[in-house]
């Protein structure tokens, strides 16, 4: 690997970058609120909410995230109904945001199953304290399940990140320019593939270390009660 | 009847959908002679991700293996692949794959005349090598995890007895190995199987490349892609609910 091409790719591969890091952070802010949502709907006593968060993520979880993408990119458009709406037609209008809308709603789905898991895990002894201690259901969410289950979805939920990373190089099938994008367009224009693959690879490699590490900080900070 | 204008805008938009999908999309669907190529294209897929899954697991036994014995030189190996794998997109080592051979394989098959077994075999070739190595990083964990649950004390028990080595492998070790990772199997199965959905972006012909195919000729990609997301929705659910009822055999799972 010489200079030459390093100057050459790099600046792409860091532009690629830029957008892979946008995808992510905005697709994970808007699938983790939905996901909590969701997890919060399947728990619910009312059949119909439950219904539909479990069909929800069944559905989301059994197809690949592909036909999604290309579902919501080529086939949307095709309803009149979303076509001549300002809004809807702004979202699918555009690769990038599209790739997100794609990537928040699956994302959602695995994460609403994280935290269901979370969710179930907190012993009824410590609901019905705080239900005795005379909390409302919005504080005893707020002060004791929500951090109760996050303490306990957290490494699973790191995971679900790595992947949602990984996923935005999908974006790169419906004309968006990220890392994979750019590496597939070095690849066939300077031939120098294991170069360009491994210079991508690694940045992949630095983004999900350094969201391990994050993860690994959170969970330290959260269980800070159990440090010596 | 509900005449709020959220209401009128609900039916408005479930007349139409109708109408884009079940009047005119279906039969043209149908008339097309798409069933029957999306049906091939299912098969394929199912194919790929078969063939990948064994390759797969055969790897992850090996690995696995591996890193539980922790065989010095090996483990770093092992080790590297694994975390490469499952940290770099499924997409970009997809890439690798196929940029890195095409021409080396175009060049030497159409030297011996098989140009035309080069465009079909070729691209199931590359699926099979790709999502088997991303497969088989994963199947190496579940094992390595299952193997890591067996309690020692079987080990040593069966030790003790004076039962030599190999044969505690193949008689204590694998039997509960087995049974320990089919869960973990089960999501490396539905993995893989969307996994082959990425080969598509390499011209292999399978449902995704075909339903791709149908929504360009026919200019209508909702219908395909709806349909192609059921296809795919319909495997996982059949294969889950064999995953499921293998788990209650070997009493994962209690009866209920």
């Amino acid at each position: 690997m010489d200079m030459e091409f390093l100057e050459t790719s790099m600046p792409f591969l860091l532009r690629g970058l830029s957008t892979t890091a946008a995808l992510t952070a905005i697709s994970v802010a808007i699938g983790f609120n939905l996901g909590l949502g969701l997890a919060l709907m399947r728990l619910s006593e009312n059949r119909f909410l439950a219904g539909f968060a479990k069909y929800y993520s069944l559905v989301f979880r059994g197809t690949p995230l592909l036909v999604q993408l290309f579902l919501f990119y080529y086939g949307l458009g095709q309803i009149g109904f979303i076509k001549s709406n300002a809004i809807t037609w702004w979202v699918i209008s555009d690769g990038a945001r599209c790739a997100v809308m794609a990537m928040a709603l699956n994302t959602a789905a695995y994460t609403s199953e994280i935290l269901r898991g979370g969710l179930l895990s907190i012993p009824a002894g410590l609901k019905e304290a705080a239900k005795a201690a005379g909390m409302s259901s919005f504080l005893r969410f707020r002060r004791i399940e929500f951090p109760l289950a996050i303490r306990q979805a957290l490494p699973a939920y790191g995971n679900e990140l790595i992947l949602v990373v990984k996923g935005t190089s999908l974006a790169s099938t419906i004309t968006v320019l990220e890392i994979t994008g750019y590496a597939k367009r070095l690849m066939s224009q300077t031939f120098a593939i294991f170069e360009v693959f491994a210079l991508a690879g690694a940045i992949y490699l630095v983004i999900n270390l350094t969201l391990v590490m994050l993860i690994r900080l959170l969970e330290g900070h959260l269980m800070r009660h159990e440090a010596r | 009847m509900l005449t709020t204008p959220v209401a009128d805008k609900a039916w408005e938009f479930a007349a139409e959908l109708r109408a884009n999908l079940m009047d005119a999309s279906l039969i043209l669907v149908w008339q097309g002679g798409w069933i029957r190529a999306i049906l091939q294209g299912a098969a394929i897929t199912i194919a790929v991700g078969t063939v990948s899954m064994i390759a797969g697991a055969l790897i992850g036994t090996l690995c696995g293996v591996i890193k539980w014995a922790r065989i010095f030189p090996l483990t770093l190996v092992v080790d590297a692949y694994t975390s490469l794998v499952r940290g770099v997109p499924e997409l970009l080592i997809i890439y690798l794959l196929f940029f890195s051979s095409v021409q080396f394989v175009t060049q030497v098959a159409t030297a011996f005349g098989y140009a035309a077994l080069a465009d079909s075999g070729y691209a199931f070739i590359i699926a099979i090598v790709a999502i088997g190595t991303i497969s088989g990083a994963y199947s190496t964990e579940v094992i390595r995890g299952a193997l890591a649950s067996i309690p020692p004390g079987h080990i040593e028990a069966a030790r003790a007895l004076g039962i030599p080595g190999r044969r505690i492998f193949r008689r204590i070790i694998i039997p509960q190995m087995l049974r320990i990772a089919i869960p973990g199997m089960n999501n490396v199965w539905q993995t893989t199987i969307k996994d082959t959905a990425l080969v598509s972006v390499v011209g292999l012909q399978e449902l995704m490349r075909t339903a791709s195919v149908g929504a360009g000729s026919t200019r209508n990609p909702l219908i395909f892609y709806l349909i192609a997301a059921a296809v795919y929705f319909a495997i996982t659910l059949i294969s889950q609910a064999g995953f499921d009822r293998i788990e209650r055999l070997v009493g994962l799972r209690s009866r209920k």
